[in-house]
């Protein structure tokens, strides 16, 4: 069957996914994988994923989003709250499957809910109101206190005391303080999984009328209407899928640590900022670019904290490095003449 | 029965009474004509009758339907596709994702076959391919389906807007200013353009033009509007020698 070049470079990006797992997997059993790199692996994943989740809406909807992060936070805590409930009565893998469809359906819900006033704006508004609503979704978590015992579940926005929990009682969310607890049920094996089936969904979608529709959204959305696309729909639909995965993103985050806060590092505006570096230097509306940048720029800084104080000034360069070999026209160039050096994908020239 | 049928269409913004009691009849297969000085409410009667604006008077009906509160998008549905005075193409999509994106809302399937490729997919995708391919076979543009629309040259850009136009099977085409900016040659093949869209589909356009030689050479009747009502109307040759015409717009 012929193959067209879209459905090639997928390929290639499932599997350069796939190569990655592979290699980390075979170091890990051979004992060349330090623990400090292990615990990396995981986190990786979830921010690969996250930064897929923001190219579609940044890249593919054309819309800037930086509040990407409270979706994820959305995400993290549904699911934990789920988990650390069910962590005696659900066997540990069934009970990680519905942790995740819990997670993405409610960051789905709140993408949803949230695109409506949102995806009126434009440009800088769209972006600003984003940042205040990552802002607001951090903020109320830290002030949830929930709490359960024999007669049920106990809620409250002051304290814990307000709870009124018999001594039977167990708290689930206590404040800033978050959830201790939850299970830690994600591993790099299930990351990777995730993080395949979220480029599937991605990929297809760009290479469907649904994306085409969204792609001539971003272009020019009055030429999209006078050819019958219902702007909004589309608009949500975009802004909505990315929301989920976004959340997909959370419930990894949230099983892979014992103890989850909605703090400011993790899920403030910073991380959402962070992310977006990602996806810019990624290449913005590539895909596959999102993932390697992602990997690249978040393994660095950990991997340079031997360097210490040189440790932000080579990320820096690096980043600036990125930006020229992605962006710079010239560089395109040299790169593209380069593989085709390689015999990549080599023209053969007939000279008669 | 006549396939666009304007009554009494009235629009203000503000005091400025941008289009007043506005009739129009074009009859199915014609090619209609609107001239006028700048600023004389051409582009606004084009928005009128996309749904852009809303009229505060008047009738719009399309081969009977009325579609005069109808919105943008329900109008194109009902058979009416345009192009801009300015390029409104999807520039980083390719060619033919441009088409694509024209046949979307004829060649269906749900979102959740979009995401996982399933079902219907295959079978609507190779649907959607095939009549893309089969209109920019039919304009010449099949060499250049995967460049992005950005790169085309002017003319080309001008062109691929009609086959996306076309793409949505209007029953009424509105071009608004197709030879704007244009050289003589890009002017003379666009004639031809439109020459074939009336032949290959039998379509009934209305555009909106400054070029006289353009409109003189093509369009069989014409509406002359200035300051927001109508001059004249009628035959072409007809009303580009009726002295009040001349003397509003073509100069003495």
């Amino acid at each position: 069957m012929h193959m067209d070049k879209k459905t090639k470079d997928n390929l290639i990006t499932y599997g350069i996914v796939i190569a990655a797992f592979l290699v980390v997997e075979v170091l890990a059993m051979t004992g060349k994988l330090s623990s400090h790199m292990g615990g990396l692996l995981v986190p990786m994943t979830y921010y690969a994923i996250i930064a897929v989740a923001l190219n579609l809406c940044v890249g593919i909807l054309g819309e800037l989003s930086i509040g990407h992060c409270g979706f994820m936070c959305i995400g993290a805590f549904t699911s934990a709250t789920f988990s650390k409930v069910m962590a005696d009565k659900i066997p540990s893998g069934p009970r990680f499957f519905i942790a995740f469809i819990i997670g993405i359906a409610v960051a789905a819900l709140f993408g949803f809910l949230i695109g409506i006033p949102v995806l009126r704006l434009k440009g800088d508004y769209l972006a600003i109101v984003t940042l205040a609503f990552g802002e607001i979704i951090k903020n109320v978590i830290n002030a949830f206190y929930i709490g359960v015992d024999s007669k049920g579940f106990h809620f409250s926005m002051e304290n814990q005391m307000a709870l009124n929990l018999e001594s039977d009682g167990t708290m689930i969310i206590n404040g800033a303080m978050g959830i201790t607890g939850t299970p830690k049920d994600a591993n790099f094996m299930i990351g990777i999984g995730v993080l395949l089936i979220s480029l599937v969904i991605v990929l297809n979608l760009i290479n469907s009328r649904d994306g085409r529709a969204i792609m001539a959204i971003r272009d020019n959305h009055i030429a999209a209407e006078a050819s019958g696309i219902n702007v909004t729909r589309y608009k949500m639909l975009a802004f909505t899928i990315s929301a989920a995965i976004a959340g997909s993103a959370g419930v990894l985050y949230s099983h892979n640590i014992t103890t989850l806060t909605a703090s400011s590092q993790y899920f403030g505006y910073n991380a959402s900022i962070m992310i977006l570096v990602y996806v810019v230097l990624g290449g913005i509306g590539n895909i596959r670019g999102s993932v390697v940048a992602a990997c690249i720029l978040y393994l660095l800084p950990e991997l340079l904290r031997g360097l210490n104080k040189y440790r932000m000034l080579i990320y820096s360069i690096v980043l600036i490095v990125m930006m020229i070999v992605n962006w710079s026209p010239k560089v395109i160039e040299w790169r593209k003449r380069t593989f085709a050096n390689f015999g990549f994908k080599k023209k053969v020239k007939v000279v008669k | 029965m006549a396939l666009l049928d304007v009554t009494n269409l009235s629009i203000s913004f503000g005091g400025l009474r941008a289009v007043d009691d506005f009739n129009m009849t074009i009859e199915k297969g014609e090619l209609y004509g609107l001239i006028g000085p700048n600023g004389a409410g051409k582009t606004t009667v084009f928005n009128l009758l996309t749904g852009v604006y809303k009229p505060n008077e008047g009738k719009i009906k399309l081969d009977g339907e009325d579609i005069t509160r109808k919105n943008t998008i329900e109008i194109n549905h009902a058979g009416i596709a345009r192009t801009f005075q300015n390029i409104r193409l999807f520039k980083q999509m390719s060619v033919i994702d441009n088409v694509k994106v024209g046949l979307s809302e004829r060649y269906k399937y749900s979102t959740l076959e979009s995401l996982l490729h399933v079902g219907r997919y295959k079978k609507v995708e190779k649907q959607i391919d095939d009549e893309a391919m089969r209109l920019l076979n039919v304009f010449d543009l099949a060499g250049e389906r995967d460049t992005l629309a950005s790169n085309l040259p002017y003319g080309k850009q001008r062109k691929l807007e009609i086959v996306r136009a076309m793409a949505t099977d209007p029953k009424l085409l509105l071009l608004d200013e197709p030879a704007a900016g244009m050289n003589p040659n890009e002017t003379k093949e666009l004639m031809e353009t439109i020459a074939l869209v009336r032949k290959e589909f039998n379509m009934t356009i209305l555009l909106i033009e400054h070029d006289m030689k353009l409109v003189s050479g093509i369009c069989e009747k014409l509406t002359v509007l200035n300051f927001g009502k109508v001059l004249c109307q009628g035959e072409t040759k007809e009303v580009l020698t009726n002295p009040e015409v001349v003397k509003a717009y073509l100069g003495e």
